[in-house]
């Protein structure tokens, strides 16, 4: 166990049937980073953040999340780490201050760090006037913000972006950035994955994933170094073309 | 506990958001206690007859007028063709047909005896079976009566007759109402274990935020717990409106037997129908296929359950099915409680067999749903 990395992976796979979906997955990802997770449509991304999360089980191979081992102590890791999937999955037919309450309540906050919270999150995310409101009324860019600090409402140690900005206008985009600097700054780890190659500029390491196999792995100066490219863009043209997988 | 709390504050205040949902609850027992029992009655009226009669005497004028005002029959036609009785079959217009043969008062006088021709439409099985035998009963009474107005005038000697009759305990009217109405409110129950149970479980799963809990370190008992005791307390509101308000109402019913075993047997029949609710959720990906899933089983339930059909005459192998319900054994209680007044110890192999399905249902679907996939 090492104390530096929020998550350590050994060879970790999925497969389903004969498809592997991950293959042989090894990275560290070190505690305080905001990492990157980048690759194509059904490079095998969100199946690999769902092991993670402890949402579905590995087929082979190893991993430990904030020091505990991924089999053995699933329940455990799911107290360290916050998880904002693809799909939007608040509660619609409840208001913004309800999610936040029965998510922070789950979490097990006191009443008085609840109450601390919510009026805390709602004046950073400026939803005092929506407060009241059923989620299902709010645009999505401000349910995406809402979803991201309901994730981190118990302060883990890692939380997982699954696509978090998909579908977000440019200046939520980067309203939401800076929620993700605030909770880095914070402490907490952020895996997070984008499309958005102007996002992965912002990440201090980012990887690529082809085929369900990690293909590089470095800092965005390094790799566009690497490749003799401009942006992050051209990095991920270059990686994905080798890409068999058809979409 | 407190998690518990926060799941069930959650689940409480979608159930009362839910603009479907809270209709159904309020309006579904009332509406369907109101208008099944009515429709579910075994006494069939208005049963349309033909008759054929060739005789047009005093007899046969008589035993026509006994048929035609006992209430059960409606005459559609009236002539002396059987064929033209026949085509009133035939068009489905007519359900029985009586005929009168010619010399039928002539004969009765003289052999003492005498034949009438019955034939039965018996594309619907029940109405058919049953106007035959009332239109029996009702021949058979005009036999006695003339029997007697031939020995009271001397032209026949009397005959050694055994008459039955019969004497209905617990319902000494025979009174369809009362006897449905009890088994009514068990379905009304059991919808909501099967159904709104399992589809709110399952809607989470299609709208993905039971993601968003698997995530968290919530412990899947309590999970489902916060799932179960909503529709608890519902499945025993509407238990109380059916019961309180439209059974004791509208059809006077007042149970013979203690409320508390009555209550006490609907809470663990709903523990484990619930149990299945949540069972069928396990297995679902989709509202739809918990609903067809659910729909499938509640048909079995219903209809093997003795609401209906007494389940003594079904036949072996259906007994079976009949006895693996927990329906059955729910409506047996209710009759048996509400209208015999049965006691604690009348009822204890039910409440067995009410545990186990209670603990076999849970503990399969417990294991069955899982946080990781």
């Amino acid at each position: 166990m090492n104390s530096e990395h929020a998550i350590i992976t050994d060879q970790l796979t999925k497969s389903f049937g004969s498809f592997t979906a991950v293959d042989h997955i090894s990275f560290e990802v070190k505690r305080g980073e905001i990492f990157g997770f980048l690759g194509a449509n059904g490079a095998g991304k969100t199946t690999a953040m769902r092991m993670l999360c402890g949402l579905s089980k590995p087929t082979s191979g190893s991993a430990t999340i904030a020091g505990f081992d991924i089999y053995k102590d699933t329940e455990k890791i799911k107290t360290k780490i916050g998880y904002m999937s693809q799909k939007f999955s608040l509660y619609e037919d409840l208001t913004v201050k309800e999610n936040i309450r029965f998510f922070g309540g789950i979490y097990g906050l006191s009443n008085k760090a609840l109450k601390l919270q919510t009026n805390k999150l709602i004046d950073t995310l400026g939803l005092e006037s929506q407060s009241g409101k059923l989620v299902a009324s709010l645009p999505l860019g401000w349910k995406q913000k809402l979803a991201f600090s309901v994730a981190v409402i118990h302060e883990p140690s890692i939380v997982f972006l699954d696509e978090p900005t998909g579908g977000v206008d440019p200046i939520t985009r980067r309203q939401f950035w800076d929620l993700i600097y605030e909770a880095a700054q914070r402490g907490i780890t952020i895996f997070v994955t984008t499309h958005y190659m102007d996002e992965a500029e912002y990440c201090d390491r980012v990887s690529m994933m082809v085929d369900g196999k990690i293909a590089a792995l470095d800092s965005p100066e390094k790799l566009k170094l690497k490749y003799n490219v401009e942006s992050m863009d051209d990095v991920f043209y270059h990686l994905a073309r080798a890409a068999k997988r058809g979409e | 506990m407190r998690t518990l709390k926060f799941l069930l504050v959650k689940e409480f205040k979608q159930i009362f958001r839910n603009k479907s949902l809270l209709p159904m609850i309020f309006m579904m027992p009332i509406i369907q206690l109101l208008v099944l029992p009515l429709a579910a009655d075994f006494e069939i009226k208005n049963i349309n007859i033909s008759i054929v009669d060739h005789d047009r005497s005093e007899y046969s004028n008589d035993l026509i007028n006994a048929v035609t005002s006992s209430g059960y029959f409606q005459l559609v036609s009236f002539g002396d063709s059987y064929q033209a009785a026949m085509n009133e079959i035939e068009l489905d217009a007519s359900d029985l047909i009586l005929e009168i043969p010619s010399h039928f008062e002539q004969n009765l006088i003289k052999d003492g005896a005498q034949q009438v021709f019955i034939a039965v439409n018996a594309i619907n099985g029940t109405k058919a079976g049953l106007g035959a035998s009332y239109l029996n009963s009702i021949i058979q009474n005009f036999n006695q009566n003339i029997m007697v107005d031939a020995i009271a005038s001397g032209n026949a000697a009397p005959l050694k007759n055994i008459e039955v009759v019969s004497l209905n305990w617990f319902n000494p009217n025979m009174n369809y109402k009362i006897f449905m109405v009890p088994a009514i409110l068990v379905l009304l129950v059991t919808m909501v274990g099967a159904y709104m149970c399992s589809l709110n479980i399952v809607k989470e799963k299609e709208v993905g935020t039971i993601e968003q809990i698997n995530v968290t370190p919530i412990k899947k008992h309590l999970y489902i717990l916060g799932k179960m005791i909503p529709f608890l307390v519902i499945g025993i509101f509407i238990f109380t409106i059916g019961f309180f308000v439209v059974a004791r109402l509208v059809y006077q019913i007042v149970p013979l037997g203690n409320l508390f075993l009555l209550y006490g047997y609907l809470f663990l029949f709903l523990v484990a129908l619930l149990g299945f609710g949540l069972l069928i959720s396990t297995y679902s990906q989709t509202q739809q296929q918990a609903m067809s899933i659910a729909f499938f089983f509640m048909m079995v339930f219903i209809l093997m359950s003795g609401l209906f059909t007494p389940i003594e005459s079904m036949p072996e192998w259906a007994k079976y099915i009949a006895y693996s319900n927990p329906v059955t054994y729910f409506i047996e209680v209710m009759r048996m409680v509400v209208l015999k007044g049965s006691m604690l110890k009348n009822i204890t192999n039910h409440i067995y067999v009410m545990i186990g399905f209670a603990i076999f249902f849970n503990t399969w679907a417990v294991m069955n749903y899982r946080k990781t996939s």
